[in-house]
């Protein structure tokens, strides 16, 4: 079973009702698998901070909850979570957030772990798929015994690695009913105050509860090295270094003190093994605890392995044949894909563009290399805001956003450009899906996290409503009247949204009828500009592998000669090969 | 067959997560403990992707297989073969697809497809079986059988029977794909 598959799981077998996530790579499949289940409600929230709310709502109305995000959005959530870490819950309510240590997917590697000890709620961290599952059912028995939020973490080696998992059975909870407390769930000031000591109380049991907790223990070793560890490095650990003894800890947030003191004295070395920040460590420091080593043999950055921790202590590693010379392979967007005609146009018109989180980020990318900053979700529209009122014009720029993204939060950013006076243009790549976390759906697709037909947002609409008087929605792969759009609204003096539209190329599916290059090419290579995958130099001119081209017929529409053809007959199609 | 290491290797799209997966079932199914670790997300869009397989009679521990630790490499790639070569063990074997993506920085000239791939890995494997799993795919039907045409081709090296594989396939391929598959696992093993 999949990590985010096992966390689905337990959240299924401690009778979770509740389920409002935003996808994000690397927690997606938890919302996606628990889906699945029939007797759980389960969303795709427009963003974190709603699906956080909804749960500590649904919390409060006595189910069992549950909210999933990757890391940055739990930066997004982070206004609801730290004053649920003050009122507390009524039904259990856990929230996954799952960290990317290595940028697999990601815009940065920030440690989710501070969140726990900034908020003051407990941090369970699971190391395997069986973990993932047993962690999130006994989250719910911490969140309800000492009525508190409770964080659990992931990572992607956790959450995108698959093991062994042992099903349990379904252990129905007891409706809890709704009782009025003021005092508990209104948090304003005078209630704050209270609520702040009560949650200090809570947190301070915990630490001490926590020495004697199952969830962490100690494995003996020769007692010569001691590791304290969690999470992916306990395995790293395990693997490298099978004889030392491994205090490795289950609930991250708050730390077992005692327990740490005594495992320090009864090794001889004390190393603490972490990926990320020294998160541990300088909590351990901070006792008067010094290690033998930390963050000083290892690094902040990146992801850890066996074979570091080995090379860090002097342990023998495989020998390995060097390969230098091996060009990159970066991620692309595929063939088809209805974001390449607008870069495709932007990249001619040498405008600056404001992106966004999305599969449109490959665009920053060569050949079309039309994308000049990502920094987070709905950046896009307000980072064209600022940039315009910087340089004094609208002309030259562009925000541009997926339809998901804006739902996310690109709207606040639109109502602000319209409120405050900006000139500015926003394109929306409305591809009816939200698509680099592998297709989910969203407002504006028809069609609920459970499959199931739901109302879908009109953008132009709700655009309209916004204030914006220039709505102009079209085809990305008309790129003669794309051009002509764009280059009409930047010019204009007023602030424009041009949708495209057109679904993910994974979604609905091309013709599929290859198209090819005939005698007609004068080897002018605009075809090659698009960064289509499909289309490679063979013999020094341009060559449309045809397993790979999917139809989609944007390279006939670049090419100035009328070169480019599709081959409609099974003949033409063996020709082409 | 204490433990395999099998690190299987492509282009994000050809295919590599199933095979993972039918490998991985299998492995289970047959008593072993088996930890996988995948690629998701944005490493997927026609980037390179790897899958690491790992299967034991005693616990595997970190789901990730270390450099010069692969007993054996499932290259759907040539240049892919050639990327993740430092995971191979001294002697250990390459099943590799003798196919070539070129990727965007060479497609526009900025860097140079390595030549001579092969002879690098013959140099280097400890045996390798290199063919044209692509073209043995579009005899079962379809180019995606890729992946379970080089299954195939490996199983000879894998502690399991045919029955067990065709089990394998019936039981995680959509209904209407599983006679295409088991055909391209048949290609594969006779490759």
């Amino acid at each position: 079973m999949l990590g985010n598959e096992a966390l689905a799981r337990g959240a299924f077998e401690a009778d979770v009702k509740v389920i409002s996530s935003y996808p994000g790579t690397p927690s997606t499949e938890v919302t996606e698998t628990a889906a699945k289940y029939d007797d759980i409600h389960v969303e795709w929230a427009p963003n974190e901070k709603v699906g956080v709310e909804v749960a500590m709502g649904a919390s409060l109305g006595g189910a069992r909850s549950l909210s999933c995000m990757k890391h940055v959005g739990l930066n997004v959530a982070a206004d609801p979570f730290f004053t649920a870490a003050y009122t507390g819950v009524t039904a259990g309510m856990v929230i996954l957030v799952a960290d990317d240590n290595g940028c697999h997917s990601s815009q940065n590697e920030q440690d989710s772990r501070f969140y726990g000890r900034s908020a003051g709620v407990p941090v369970l961290e699971p190391s395997d798929p069986q973990e993932c599952k047993d962690y999130i059912k006994k989250a719910y028995e911490i969140s309800e015994k000492y009525d508190t939020v409770v964080l659990v973490r992931s990572n992607t080696r956790i959450s995108h690695s698959r093991g062994v998992v042992t099903l349990g059975e379904k252990k129905e909870k007891e409706k809890i009913c709704y009782v009025k407390n003021v005092q508990k769930y209104v948090a304003m000031p005078a209630m704050a105050k209270k609520l702040h000591i009560a949650q200090e109380m809570r947190m301070k049991k915990i630490a001490e509860d926590c020495n004697v907790s199952e969830l962490n223990r100690i494995e003996k070793g020769d007692g010569k090295i001691g590791i304290i560890t969690s999470g992916i490095c306990y395995q790293y650990v395990k693997e490298a270094l099978p004889d030392a003894d491994i205090l490795k800890m289950g609930m991250i947030y708050p730390l077992p003190k005692k327990m740490i003191k005594d495992f320090s004295e009864s090794v001889e070395k004390l190393y603490i093994i972490e990926e990320g920040e020294p998160f541990f460590e300088e909590q351990i420091r901070a006792m008067g605890i010094i290690p033998a080593g930390g963050k000083d043999m290892f690094t902040v950055q990146g992801e850890y392995s066996a074979n570091m921790i080995r090379k860090a202590f002097g342990r023998p590693v495989a020998p390995v044949t060097e390969v230098t010379d091996a060009p990159g392979r970066p991620p692309l967007l595929c063939a088809g894909c209805p974001h390449r005609g607008v870069f495709h146009v932007l990249s001619k018109l040498k405008k600056t563009v404001m992106g966004d989180i999305g599969c449109y980020t490959l665009a920053a990318l060569p050949p079309t290399a039309s994308i000049d900053s990502c920094l987070c979700m709905g950046a896009s529209i307000t980072m064209a805001h600022g940039f315009e009122k910087a340089v004094g014009t609208s002309k030259d720029t562009v925000a541009v956003l997926g339809d998901s993204t804006f739902f996310h939060s690109g709207i606040t950013g639109l109502i602000n450009m319209n409120y405050n006076g900006s000139k500015g243009t926003v394109i929306i790549l409305d591809n009816r899906i939200t698509g680099m976390t592998g297709h989910q759906d969203n407002p504006s697709t028809g069609r609920n996290a459970k499959g199931e037909e739901a109302p879908a947002v009109d953008i132009a609409a709700l655009c309209r409503a916004i204030g914006v008087k220039n709505i102009v929605e079209i085809d990305p792969f008309e790129v003669k009247e794309l051009e002509a759009v764009i280059k009409e609204e930047t010019e204009r003096e007023e602030l424009s949204v041009i949708i495209t539209k057109r679904p993910c190329a994974l979604i609905v599916k091309q013709p599929d009828i290859p198209y090819a290059v005939n005698e007609d090419c004068k080897n002018c290579k605009q075809c090659m500009k698009i960064g289509c995958p499909a289309i490679e130099e063979r013999n020094g001119r341009p060559y449309i592998v045809p397993e790979r081209c999917v139809g989609c017929g944007l390279c006939e529409k670049v090419c100035p000669f009328g070169a480019i053809k599709a081959q409609k007959t099974s003949e033409e199609k063996e020709a082409a090969k | 067959m204490n433990k395999v290491n099998i690190l299987i290797v492509g282009v994000g799209g050809q295919g590599t997560l199933l095979a993972s997966v039918l490998l991985g079932n299998l492995a289970l199914s047959e008593g072993y403990d088996v930890k996988l670790s995948e690629v998701h997300g944005m490493a997927q869009r026609g980037g390179s992707v790897v899958t690491h397989v790992k299967m034991s009679e005693t616990k595997v521990n970190s789901p990730l297989i270390e450099l010069g630790e692969a007993d054996i490499i499932i290259a759907f790639e040539e240049l892919e073969a050639y990327r993740w070569l430092p995971y191979l063990k001294k002697g250990g074997k390459i099943y590799v697809n003798t196919q070539q993506i070129m990727p965007m920085p060479v497609i526009l000239g900025q860097a140079e497809y390595p030549e001579n791939i092969m002879d690098t890995l013959r140099k280097q494997a400890g045996e390798i079986k290199a063919f044209d799993a692509l073209s043995e795919a579009e005899k079962c039907g379809s180019v995606k059988a890729v992946n379970v045409v080089l299954l195939g081709a490996a199983s000879k090296d894998l502690p399991f029977t045919k029955d067990q594989w065709m089990k394998v396939i019936e039981e995680n391929v959509k209904p209407r794909f599983v006679e295409l598959n088991k055909k391209a696992f048949e290609l594969g093993s006779k490759a």
